[in-house]
């Protein structure tokens, strides 16, 4: 039970870190990216490849953020011109694209056996549930540190100009500000959140494969973010843990219920996931915690 | 007179309709220039051109001396140029607060590294910001909603909120597509106020507008377009004695 719990928390962690990335590029430039899981498998095979080939996990992790801001900033190029639903239809194929290109490099990528044997740190020396347990330490400390910084960012003048962006992009160009500029920083950083998110999802699985990066993940996050409230980096947060958390919960319900074989509990699970989103969307549409207005810091009275 | 802002055969078309025909027009520095024409004679759309909403397909634009031709938005901003919009636009999840702020112009904690770290001079750029923002509302009574989301303003507010944003971005010229249009008498009364104690603090003002009366007070010279480029140009009465201009809104005498 405590490993299951381990287990958890530590995905949600992770499921967090996604919806931060989310967050940021969706609550805070309007961008709608549904690409999610594409930028999270970038991370995750880039850390496995490159500690596979020896380097340390750091550099792993380092190269997680370098390779899917790269891929990032290639998506924000190619997609200048396109804006809401066309650019969601565009990074949901680039999701696709991505994994398929998993599947089938087998060269790269192992293809559809995936790849094991990933390193996780230290768990030799310091045995399985010490592992689990320093390694949600690590993953929760890096959603902290995550959150705070893009809390920091939020509130920044860089924050209210991406809201501007998101709000009206033509008029952001009437106030001076470099609507490309903050589209293509923005999503890049986002993308390697994703890619983060990625990384410390390989070296915790120790074994990726291109169904691991399913675009039901990106609906989770979807769903989190939306549950959570879109454009405030805690609500992602928050979001995201309560949403790992019903779908965990889910779980144990579906088996509690008479009559429903293995099968149909599953199925039932992904109907309780629907209604939970469509249950928030009619009650709190603007989510657990809705974006604030900052209020004019007012020097004088 | 020294024009701040020079025109010289300005043409644009949209589908094969030549909405610019070739506008030659300047703008004296420190003026309040009325410009006027019947509807479809281009206003809105020179201004859409000059503030770089679109390119123009020929012609030349010099602002303050520098070329700024087919320059973009922002960059017209920092050359000194901002513009209204003859519907009050805004970013509906803003406060009149933010929009204020987001007006200044050369916050370096605009920059992702600077947001991130926090700078120093950052942290200075938005305190004086923030206290100019302050004295802004305040000039423009609009300090007690100045926490308020911009869709919770009336349309008067709007227009005042248009104003005041566009005067944190320092500029030396701007331009207001029908500033006073849809707004009560009284609020008339205020914004025109406005506009002219701004003159007088050295900022060049070009508008337009359909309430001649209102021009007639506030505009010298006004500037007359027609199908597409300027008809005349001089004194309202001037203006208004032209029998071209009495053609152009009223039809030809046959």
């Amino acid at each position: 039970m405590l490993s299951y719990l381990l287990f958890t928390l530590t995905i949600g962690g992770i499921y967090a870190l996604l919806a931060l990335s989310l967050n940021l590029i969706w609550g805070g430039v309007g961008m709608v990216n549904l690409g999610l899981a594409g930028f999270f498998a970038v991370g995750a095979y880039a850390t496995a490849i490159v500690t596979g080939a020896g380097a340390p996990v750091i550099v792993g992790l380092g190269s997680a953020l370098l390779a899917s801001a790269i891929v990032g900033l290639l998506v924000t190029y190619g997609t200048l011109r396109l804006r809401g639903d066309y650019l969601a239809i565009v990074t949901l194929g680039l999701a696709e694209v991505i994994r398929l290109i998993a599947l089938n490099e087998r060269w790269l990528t192992n293809g559809a056996d995936g790849m094991s044997g990933i390193v996780a740190p230290l768990r030799s020396t310091v045995g399985s549930q010490a592992f689990n347990l320093g390694y949600l330490v690590f993953v929760s400390a890096v959603v902290i540190l995550m959150w705070l910084l893009l809390r920091r960012l939020d509130h920044s003048p860089f924050g209210r100009a991406m809201k501007a962006v998101r709000e009206d992009q033509e008029l952001a160009g009437f106030a001076g500000k470099p609507v490309l500029r903050l589209k293509l920083q923005a999503f890049a950083l986002s993308a390697a959140v994703a890619g983060l998110a990625g990384a410390l999802y390989g070296h915790f699985q120790s074994y990726i494969s291109p169904d691991h990066f399913q675009p039901l993940i990106t609906i989770y996050i979807f769903l989190a973010v939306s549950a959570g409230g879109v454009g405030r980096p805690a609500g992602a947060v928050i979001g995201a843990y309560a949403v790992v958390a019903f779908l965990e919960g889910t779980r144990f319900v579906a088996e509690l219920l008479p009559g429903v074989d293995p099968l149909q509990a599953a199925a039932l699970r992904e109907m309780l996931v629907g209604a939970a989103l469509l249950l928030i969307l009619h009650l709190r549409p603007q989510g657990l915690l809705p974006e604030r207005i900052q209020p004019a810091r007012k020097t004088r009275p | 007179m020294i024009p701040l802002l020079s025109v010289r055969r300005m043409t644009r078309s949209f589908y094969g309709v030549q909405v610019l025909t070739g506008v030659d027009l300047d703008i004296p520095e420190g003026s309040v220039t009325g410009l006027i024409g019947p509807n479809g004679a281009g206003k809105s759309t020179f201004f859409n051109v000059l503030s770089g909403l679109y390119p123009p397909d020929g012609g030349r634009v010099l602002l303050a001396g520098q070329d700024v031709t087919g320059a973009k938005p922002a960059q017209l901003v920092k050359a000194g140029m901002v513009r209204s919009f003859q519907l009050a636009r805004g970013f509906p999840k803003l406060s009149v607060f933010q929009h204020l702020m987001l007006y200044g112009q050369a916050q370096p904690g605009e920059r992702l590294w600077a947001a991130i770290t926090g700078t120093k001079a950052a942290r200075q750029r938005e305190e004086a910001l923030s206290e100019e923002a302050l004295a802004v509302a305040r000039r423009l009574r609009l300090d007690h909603v100045i926490d308020n989301p911009i869709t919770a303003l009336s349309g008067g507010q709007k227009k005042l909120v248009e104003i005041g944003r566009a005067l944190m971005a320092h500029p030396k010229l701007i331009l207001l597509d029908e500033p006073m249009a849809g707004v009560n008498p009284t609020l008339t009364e205020e914004i025109a106020a406005h506009l002219l104690a701004l003159n007088a603090d050295g900022i060049t003002i070009c508008l337009i507008e359909h309430d001649m009366a209102l021009i007639r007070r506030l505009c010298n010279p006004v500037i007359v377009m027609a199908e597409g480029r300027k008809l005349v140009e001089g004194g309202f009465d001037e203006v208004a004695e032209n029998r071209d201009v009495q053609e152009a809104y009223l039809g030809r005498r046959q």
